[in-house]
């Protein structure tokens, strides 16, 4: 019963937010300004969820070091995304360098 | 039941192929959901129900370490509601494109914007050129999405029961890589950049905030950075600012 709560809660908000703006839209009009500013929300909210994924990857402790493969892999795939812009290379790449990675620290080399 | 148009099948398709990329980092992710959720007092079936009805990963995610933590469903639904208010913001940002489509459509396309699709979807509806079936094609990426998630959530409830230790393969990473890959169309000039960095510094200086109040926090303080970034571009190029 509680799991029937849980699910059913997480439905209901899930949706109603990425639902509840359109019924309203036709009689608000965006400003211009909120507009541009909706403009930033990709690569804002994006960034926001990566950077501590890669940096606390414990979810408790920052962690800036080489012995971090979240962090070196997450480099990886950004300078492969920079250079390449292609988004599969990026992620095939980013993944291979992650695991390739981890795989020195095991070793112990570092 | 009405045929489909060949020029809506190929926007679909399209939404799709588009899609692909995203879909390889996000079955690992969606095998590891499948696997961890026994570990943290999630049932099967329970496990299955949130990837058929909630369909939002990183909120799935969060709600198997808040119940490993022994939270009560109340609570886990408000952090759901901190975590993916990042939605309404993606909502409002398609809002110019989806408001005139039929009700049907518009609850639909709802129910299944993910970080993903939004992602895709909303280069095509930004892109020039008026094409009348973007729809169909934001409705292929979802569907898309929505079919393999709910197939990996299966293989890792299978898997998590069959290997021992999948969960400490670093499965997890192919998220990070898949999402620092749908940032590549941003990496291109100074309020982009603003913004990006604006919301990465902002988002170790608030990790520690309950109920992951420091993501919505870290958005909204990049938005604020890219909008200012902009404005001292055109004060700087002697242009005057667009705004009023």
């Amino acid at each position: 019963m509680e799991t029937f709560y849980l699910v059913g809660a997480m439905a209901l908000v899930t949706f109603l937010i990425r639902y509840l703006l359109l019924p309203l839209s036709g009689r608000v009009e965006l400003s211009d300004g909120l507009r541009r500013a909706l403009r930033y929300v990709p690569p804002a909210v994006l960034t926001a969820i990566v950077v501590p994924f890669a940096l606390f990857p414990d979810g408790q402790q920052m962690d800036f070091s080489l012995a971090n493969p979240y962090l070196v892999g997450a480099g990886a795939t950004l300078a492969i995304g920079w250079l390449s812009r292609h988004l599969l290379l990026t992620i095939v790449g980013g993944m291979a360098c992650f695991w390739t990675w981890r795989a020195v620290l095991a070793m112990g080399w570092i | 039941m009405a045929t489909i148009s060949p020029s809506r099948r190929r926007s679909f398709y399209e939404g799709m192929r588009d899609t692909l990329p995203l879909i390889i980092g996000a079955i690992p992710f969606g095998i590891i959901f499948g696997t961890l959720s026994g570990g943290a007092g999630l049932s099967a079936a329970g496990a299955l129900g949130m990837s058929l009805f909630v369909f939002a990963g990183s909120a799935q995610f969060v709600a198997l370490g808040m119940l490993a933590n022994g939270a009560a469903w109340p609570l886990i639904a408000l952090t759901t509601l901190v975590v993916n208010f990042r939605h309404l913001l993606y909502t409002a940002t398609l809002l110019p494109y989806l408001q005139r489509l039929p009700r049907r459509w518009q609850a639909a396309l709802a129910f299944g914007l993910t970080d993903e699709t939004f992602a895709v979807a909303v280069q095509r509806w930004q892109a020039p050129g008026t094409r009348p079936d973007d729809h169909w094609y934001q409705l292929g990426s979802m569907l898309f999405m929505y079919v393999n998630w709910n197939l990996c959530t299966i293989v890792g409830l299978v898997a998590g029961r069959l290997l021992a230790g999948i969960a400490d393969w670093g499965l997890d990473f192919a998220m990070l890589a898949a999402f620092i890959g749908m940032l590549i169309p941003y990496l291109k000039d100074r309020p982009n950049y603003a913004a990006m960095l604006a919301a990465g510094a902002s988002a170790i200086v608030f990790q520690s905030l309950p109920h992951k109040l420091g993501l919505l926090a870290a958005s909204l303080i990049g938005v604020g950075a890219g909008l200012l970034a902009e404005r001292w571009a055109s004060t700087a190029n002697g242009t005057p600012s667009p705004e009023a």
